[in-house]
């Protein structure tokens, strides 16, 4: 599925946190937004699907596949959130309904979307579930689905958000720092996951992060924000070898002493 | 490892509880069995003595005065000849009548409050909250007893009073809770999924919402019992012609002294009373939310570090 944001802008109380944002995501790309913490990451994604906070102002567009998604009805929108567009969060500790048990979680995008040509019934949702779980890489996922979130790991919690995300069989993957809350093994497990699902299935991908190091493992193209404007954009290979905005050269040196205190 | 056991625990405790886990684990806490078995004996003396009751709980009997307790009077008999067991098991009814009232209107009063308070305008809304927490500043037994001097006592002036000044609290915490849940991450991840308002309030935000609500409701059941029993002690709640406990240990605290053995009985019934509201609330609480409610806590905790 492909993504043509043009002109993306967004304010709350008079401040422009987003700064007219244009970027293309073909079909199957995988995308990278990058930018410290407080750059305007997560409103960008956020108001692709209408989730800013209400208090936001969202202009310009966004098109996916042929449809404008700025502007559409809450109606419109929730036929489009879980369904044609999966999303995942940052911190797995906070994404799961704790009184839910993880299959309720996983089947809850696909009862709603399934929908009138494809009723499900119990136990074919169970089945469901217990495949998606056996997909993210869980272990036991016969009992896995009757487990609630606390008694699951950080990295376990975050693949089941990933099996959220992609229960419908999503065109296109929004992921909002998604590596940030966990320690640098399961790091590189969840992002071989990410590796793994969207490219055997096509999807598009949409990876936010500040950490270039984790991006240059999943990205092609990569957009650096700073205060709401992009500042640079190309390959994930031409910017980490020749940054050109003071931005981009910090996120690089940050990137260098990763990967240099990690080996 | 102790991940793949964690999980094993969850899915035999959970195949087994499916239908109704927090019924079946509020059966497994002591505590909640006890005090849902008291409140049940409670609730089945209300019902039985409305249709009978070993002796006439209001007639007196000169001939057998101060009685200790026997087979024919199982509490003993007051200083007219009542029987106290026949006085007592009546005025559970009055009791259970007060506890009902008290928080069915508590519930109305909140949940009519907190919708109000959500679709008005925010000046009546925030003028609310400045009066909801002025009346919240008074404690609800004082306003009770405030309303019982200017408008006479009566049960219906204990209700009225409890229910509304729990009502005002119920409306307040679970606004807050209720605000509280509605910007969490799961509930953010809910609607992008594509959950509607009404999934989002009902299968994500309420249930978060009503462990506060239960709490807040067994407090207010537990205070209007309280209040019902003192200003009934004191000679502002119930009638003469209704039992009510608070009223008979008036009557038999005169004679402490000489007959300390009889003022026990009414004592009894209002403390283990208050405590098992308390208590059920507390154990309610607890089973509806899992992270409460499992036994692998402990192991849960040293997973989670990894
Ligand atoms: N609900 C909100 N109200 C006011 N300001 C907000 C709100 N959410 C985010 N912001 C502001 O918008 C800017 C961008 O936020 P965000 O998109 O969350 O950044 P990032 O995800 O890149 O860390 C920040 O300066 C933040 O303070
Ligand atoms: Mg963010």
């Amino acid at each position: 599925m492909s993504l043509i944001v043009t002109g993306l802008t967004v304010t709350i109380g008079g401040r422009t946190v987003v700064d007219d944002l244009s970027f293309t995501v073909a079909d199957g790309e995988r995308f990278g937004l990058i930018g410290e913490s407080g750059s305007g990451k997560s409103l960008t994604i956020l108001s692709l699907l209408g989730l800013a906070p209400e208090a936001a102002h969202v202009t310009g567009s966004a098109v996916l596949d042929g449809t404008e998604l700025i502007g559409l009805s809450e109606e419109e929108l929730a036929t489009i959130r879980g369904n044609r567009v999966g999303m995942v969060f940052q911190d797995p500790q906070s994404a799961l309904n704790p009184l839910h048990r993880i299959g309720r979680q996983i089947v809850e995008p696909l009862r709603l979307h399934g929908g009138r040509n494809e009723r499900l019934s119990k136990a074919e949702l169970r089945e469901r579930a217990v495949e998606a779980v056996r997909e993210v890489g869980l272990p036991d996922p016969e009992s896995l689905v009757d487990a609630y979130p606390h008694q699951l790991s950080g990295g376990q919690r975050q693949r089941v958000g990933i099996a959220i995300a992609l229960a419908c069989r999503p065109g296109l993957l929004l992921a909002d720092e998604p590596t940030t809350a966990l320690d640098v093994t399961t790091q590189a497990e969840i992002l071989a996951l990410f590796e793994r699902l969207v490219s055997s299935r096509g999807t598009s991908l949409v990876f936010v992060t500040h950490d270039l190091a984790v991006l240059s493992q999943i990205a092609d193209d990569v957009a650096v924000l700073s205060a709401g404007h992009m500042v640079e954009r190309g390959p994930v290979a031409t910017l980490l070898e020749a940054p050109t905005h003071p931005v981009t050269r910090g996120l690089v040196a940050a990137a260098r002493a990763t990967i240099w205190s990690a080996s | 490892m102790s991940g793949v056991e964690t999980v094993e625990e969850a899915r035999t405790t959970g195949r087994r509880t499916r239908r109704a886990p927090w019924l079946a684990e509020l059966l497994r806490r002591p505590a909640g069995v006890a005090a849902g078995a008291w409140i049940l004996v409670l609730v089945v003396s209300a019902v039985v003595s409305s249709f009978w009751t070993p002796h006439d709980p209001f007639e007196a009997d000169p001939a057998s005065m101060w009685q200790t307790p026997s087979g024919a009077h199982l509490f003993g008999t007051d200083g007219i000849g009542r029987d106290i067991f026949s006085y007592v098991f009546a005025a559970s009814r009055t009791t259970v009548l007060v506890a009902v009232s008290a928080g069915l209107l508590a519930t109305v009063v909140g949940v009519g409050l907190s919708a109000l308070g959500s679709l008005t305008a925010r000046w009546v809304r925030e003028s609310m909250a400045v009066v909801i927490d002025i009346l919240i500043a008074f404690p609800t037994i004082l306003i009770a007893m405030l309303l019982s001097s200017i408008l006479g006592g009566s049960l219906f002036v204990v209700v009225t009073a409890v229910g509304i000044g729990y009502g005002v609290n119920i409306s307040r915490v679970s606004r807050a809770e209720i605000r509280r849940v509605g910007r969490t991450d799961y509930v953010l991840a809910a609607r992008a999924s594509g959950v509607g308002p009404a999934g989002i309030l009902g299968r994500h935000i309420l249930p978060n919402v009503a462990p506060v609500f239960v709490v807040q409701l067994s407090l207010a059941m537990a205070t209007s019992i309280l209040a019902e029993a003192g200003l009934s002690y004191l000679g502002y709640g119930a009638s003469a012609s209704t039992a009510s406990w608070g009223r008979l240990l008036n009557d038999l605290q005169v004679y402490i002294a000489i007959h300390p053995g009889s003022v026990v009985w009414p004592g009894l019934a209002i403390t283990l009373t208050v405590l098992a509201f308390n208590l059920l609330g507390d154990a309610i609480r607890e089973v509806s939310d899992p992270r409460l409610r499992t036994a692998s806590n402990r192991a849960d905790r040293r997973r989670n570090h990894s």
